[in-house]
């Protein structure tokens, strides 16, 4: 069995799903000519369809749909040829309508998975239940006055794609895993962009817990939560909760609660008893939505390679590890580099500069791949380098600092700093000559069999010819004039 | 001598140059001022804006660049927004609303050159059948009784449309049906109603009422003045997913094609228990008129008739239950303040609502609910499937049927009041026709005992008005029906 919670009655088992609303990438919202970019003014990107006034009708955007059935087509799914929308029904001062569009009954999309890869290696198949489009709420600014709320209508009417797994979820790091992995596929596809900070992303976690062997118990359901460590934390701490109910002779009720990340709980937000009754029907301004099977494939046809096949062929056509392939394949930018790197070269090299100096500089300089202050050609061109014997490992290392703060090429460095290796043969026999003349009793004591000693004597060597000397001439005339 | 012309007869004579739009726009202003007070056909007129319009009407009719209605004017329904002019619905709730935009049928209108008088009054939301539930005052049907002068009702929802054409008000309207809010304020009114396919108007910009059966269409005094209007107000239009893309025909030609050779249905549902002699009688002579006209008369059957009122009064309560939410004080028209978000919903509602109007929206929020979802709403889309499928076999064998516009003639204001099932039961002929999509035409054929006007009703396939249009021009020209009201401007 895998994760595990102990309580005092024994050994609980999670379980867990999760149903994410994501923002689709498209100019304008879902049913109008609107907007849909972020961040601006607010209700400066609001159609009289967004404010729902009278007479004014939806009118359903291809490109959202696309973008469904591009998302559909990148987790595996059924897309289903015919679909509807549905008004739920529910009054709020940010739900102009009065009513949501959504599809309830007959979604866009039908099963799918995603597989996830955990900390030991192990993989999991996490099946997705469905995914649906369906309509954003606009914004209400409850602090920006002492007793007015405000309404920001800008997101109102923007498309979301609601994707529900199956509660096939067995502990944080499972949710963690397949939010991140979910997340990864949607950016490649370049239908949402994850971006959980501006809400574009966000996550309603069911979670229920059982002893081994039992049927599904009842289940809380934890709303918006907008982080993958949040939800990794509130899966435990609604875990543990729910646990202490159930042994201290409780029960658990079926509820909507809220995540308070400062004191790592849940709270009561409705019960069962106070939800609402949304009475969902088929919208009558809204045709059924029927797909052309041609359309679909020639989506499918377009899609770019997905992590999955990517990192297989990571593994075939560079020789990584899965891990490496996972780790450069973790975002596009990231493996675009990388191939743009890796093309003609030591594919090892290529992916060891990257994964260690380069990510490295990345995370200390604070920037992202996109605007590295070091492009994949410049790196390449210090791997070339190294590889045609024009600088040496070490001398490369101080050349990538260089580049990393001054943006320059290699060859420019190195040209400029003196850096070129020293492959004449004539100079390092005189950089061995003088060094072992300098530690006779060290020589002395390499040939009585200290041959650790051999490392010294490079060192020496480099250290005299300023980090300079070709390591494998040094090391072949050391042991030329030892033997 | 201005108000005897008909809308083909104005527009003839503003082309020949005979009478200007402003002339003919002055006497229709002056025939609102005159009768609205008694009538209140209009909620609110727009004479200023008229005048202009009639101005400018001229300009292009002496140019020769004039389009089908340029200088025609016309009352337009208060469901309808109009850009810059209130938009009422003829509820409190959206008193103070001006619309920032021009519906689409509007639109389209301007676009040919028609002149607007004025918002016509109606049913609360377009809901009823009497516009008695008008929050600005009931409209006066301009017929009495033979000796008897106490007001009786136009008829619903669209009774200031009809009203005001009758009177002499106007030489055309726009009106809208849900479930029979053209053709029996028509039938009642003595003029003629045209509900178009479904998808043959765009919505856009007519505030929704329930959205699956909305139509919009003309009232006008003869058949092919319905024609001419209908040319102009329908088209495809991107902005109403369920607006048709199909060709607008000539109308106006198909009035004069006969019906020679058609198959004209008779439903035998239709024949009503309890239904009045003379509505009998109409329906007969209807038929004689059109078997003389060359057509041949076929029984048929349309077993599901029975359950059309009760699967409209499902059907039409949930979406505007729905359709109807948006109404909640934040964004536009009137406001009661509460203490929270809820108190305000609630007095907002409460006050800007009236009674038939709530009546309608809890009968729909219930039958939506969950648990009474299947029984009502499901079951009741289920009813209506089979109604179409009844009309789609009979249009297998028949081109168009004839039934009765309405089961009586117009009744006195406050009649009917006392019990919301007598009044839906007006608009019984009527409902299966917007529950199948059709269009439908009614038309007057004839007077009751008491001298009011009765009509008939003339269905066709979807999106064959073609046909509709033969046969009402076919039954009209054998009625002759020349029959004027009491209240009518230059009488």
């Amino acid at each position: 069995m895998g994760y595990t919670l102990e309580g005092s009655t024994g050994t609980w088992e999670i379980v867990c799903g999760l149903e994410v609303h994501a923002q689709v990438i498209s100019k304008s919202k879902l049913f109008s000519g609107a907007s849909a970019e972020y961040g601006a003014e607010p209700n400066t990107q609001v159609s009289f369809v967004d404010a729902a006034f009278p007479g004014m009708l939806p009118v359903i955007n291809r490109e959202c749909v696309a973008q469904a059935v591009r998302t559909g087509l990148g987790l595996d799914a059924k897309i289903n040829l015919w679909s509807r929308f549905d008004r739920k029904n529910y009054f709020y001062a940010d739900l102009p309508q009065g009513y949501q569009i959504s599809q309830f009954a007959h979604p866009i999309v039908g099963e799918g998975v995603v597989e996830v890869t955990l900390s030991d290696g192990s993989t999991k198949q996490i099946g997705v239940t469905r995914l649906h489009l369906e309509q954003d709420a606009g914004k209400s600014l409850h602090d920006q006055d002492p007793t007015k709320s405000f309404i920001d209508l800008n997101r109102s009417g923007v498309a979301l794609m609601e994707i529900v797994s199956e509660p096939d979820i067995r502990s944080p790091e499972e949710a963690g895993a397949y939010l991140t992995k979910l997340r990864q596929i949607l950016r490649y596809l370049g239908t949402c962009d994850g971006n959980m900070d501006e809400g574009s992303m966000r996550a309603d976690v069911n979670v229920s817990v059982r002893k081994a062997g039992e049927d599904f118990r009842t289940r809380c359901e934890i709303k918006n939560v907008n982080s993958i460590r949040f939800v990794m934390q509130a899966v435990e701490a609604e875990a543990k909760r729910q646990i202490a109910l159930w042994e201290d002779g409780g029960e658990v009720v079926q509820e909507t609660r809220l995540f308070d990340p400062s004191r790592n709980e849940t709270r009561s937000m409705r019960s069962k008893e106070d939800a609402h009754d949304y009475r969902y029907f088929p919208d009558p301004d809204l045709l059924p939505l029927v797909l052309e099977p041609d359309w679909v494939e020639s989506l499918k046809a377009k899609l770019p390679e997905l992590p999955d096949a990517k990192t297989a062929r990571f593994v075939a056509d560079y020789g990584l590890s899965a891990y490496d392939a996972r780790v450069l394949v973790m975002e596009q930018a990231t493996a675009d580099f990388y191939e743009t790197l890796a093309r003609g070269r030591d594919a090892k090299l290529a992916a060891n500069w990257m994964m260690g100096d380069f990510f490295a500089a990345l995370n200390r300089t604070g920037r992202s791949i996109d605007d590295s202050p070091v492009s994949a050609a410049n790196l390449g061109a210090l791997i070339d380098l190294i590889s045609d014997n024009t600088i040496n490992g070490r001398i490369a290392k101080e050349v990538f600092e260089a580049m990393v703060e001054t943006g320059e090429a290699p060859g420019a460095i190195v040209e400029k700093k003196g850096l070129r290796q020293v492959t004449d043969t004539g100079a390092i026999d005189t950089a061995v000559d003088a060094v072992l003349a300098a530690n006779a009793d060290k020589v002395a004591q390499y040939k009585a069999g200290a041959e650790k000693l051999f490392g010294f004597f490079v060192g020496q060597v480099m250290k005299a010819m300023a980090g300079k000397g070709n390591p494998a001439l040094v090391n072949e005339a050391l042991k030329r004039k030892l033997s | 001598m201005m108000f005897e012309l008909s809308l083909a007869e104005a527009r003839d004579a503003l082309r020949a140059r005979k009478i200007s739009s402003r002339e003919l726009t002055t006497a229709y202003v002056g025939a609102i001022e005159q009768l609205n007070p008694e009538i209140n056909a209009y909620i609110t007129p727009t004479p200023d804006q008229a005048l202009a319009q009639a101005n400018a009407a001229d300009t292009a009719l002496a140019s020769g660049d004039q389009g089908a209605l340029t200088g025609i004017p016309l009352a337009i329904k208060d469901l309808f927004c109009t850009k810059g002019v209130r938009t009422t619905a003829g509820s409190k709730i959206l008193g103070p609303f001006i619309p920032p935009y021009e519906s689409t049928v509007t639109s389209n209108l301007l676009r040919d050159g028609a002149v607007f008088l004025g918002k016509a009054n109606l049913d609360e939301f377009a809901m009823g059948s009497s516009n008695m539930t008008s929050a600005y005052g009931a409209v006066t049907n301009p017929w009495t009784r033979r000796g008897d002068n106490r007001p009786l009702v136009p008829g619903g929802s669209s009774g200031g449309s009809a009203a005001a054409v009758a009177a002499r008000m106007a030489l055309g309207a726009t009106a809208t049906d849900t479930g029979g809010s053209i053709r029996q304020p028509a039938a009642f009114c003595g003029i003629v109603g045209i509900k178009p396919t479904y998808g043959r108007c765009s919505r856009w910009g007519v505030v929704a009422f329930a959205s699956s059966l909305d139509q919009a269409g003309p009232v006008a005094r003869t058949v092919e003045d319905c024609a001419i209007l209908l040319g102009s107000m329908s088209g495809f239009d991107p902005k109403d997913s369920t607006s048709a893309n199909q060709p607008v025909p000539d109308f106006a030609a198909a009035c004069k094609r006969g019906v020679k050779g058609l198959r004209i249905g008779v439903p035998r549902e239709y024949r009503m228990d309890g239904m009045a002699p003379e509505i009998e009688a109409l329906w007969q002579q209807g038929l004689a008129w059109l078997k003389d006209a060359g057509a041949e008369i076929v029984d048929v059957s349309l077993p599901h008739t029975k359950y059309g009122l009760a699967t409209y009064y499902i059907v039409a309560p949930a979406e505007a239950s729905s359709n109807l939410a948006r109404y909640d004080g934040v964004r536009f028209g009137a406001r009661s303040d509460g203490h929270d978000l809820t108190e305000l919903y609630e007095n907002t509602r409460a006050d800007g609502f009236g009674a038939e109007v709530k009546r309608r929206i809890m009968i729909g929020t219930y039958v939506l609910s969950a648990g009474y979802y299947d029984a009502y709403y499901l079951r009741a889309q289920k009813v209506r499937a089979l109604i179409l499928k009844d009309f789609t076999d009979v249009f297998r064998d028949v081109d168009a049927l004839l039934t009765p516009a309405t089961p009586t003639a117009a009744f006195g204001q406050g009649e009917k009041m006392d019990d919301p099932v007598t009044m839906y039961l007006n608009d019984v002929f009527t409902v299966p026709v917007n529950m199948a999509g059709l269009p439908g035409l009614a038309l007057p054929t004839g007077l009751d005992a008491s001298g009011l006007p009765l009509g008939l009703q003339v269905i066709g396939r979807p999106f064959d008005e073609e046909t509709v249009f033969a046969v009402s021009a076919a039954l009209e020209r054998a009625a002759g029906f020349s029959a004027v009201p009491t209240l009518r401007a230059g009488a």
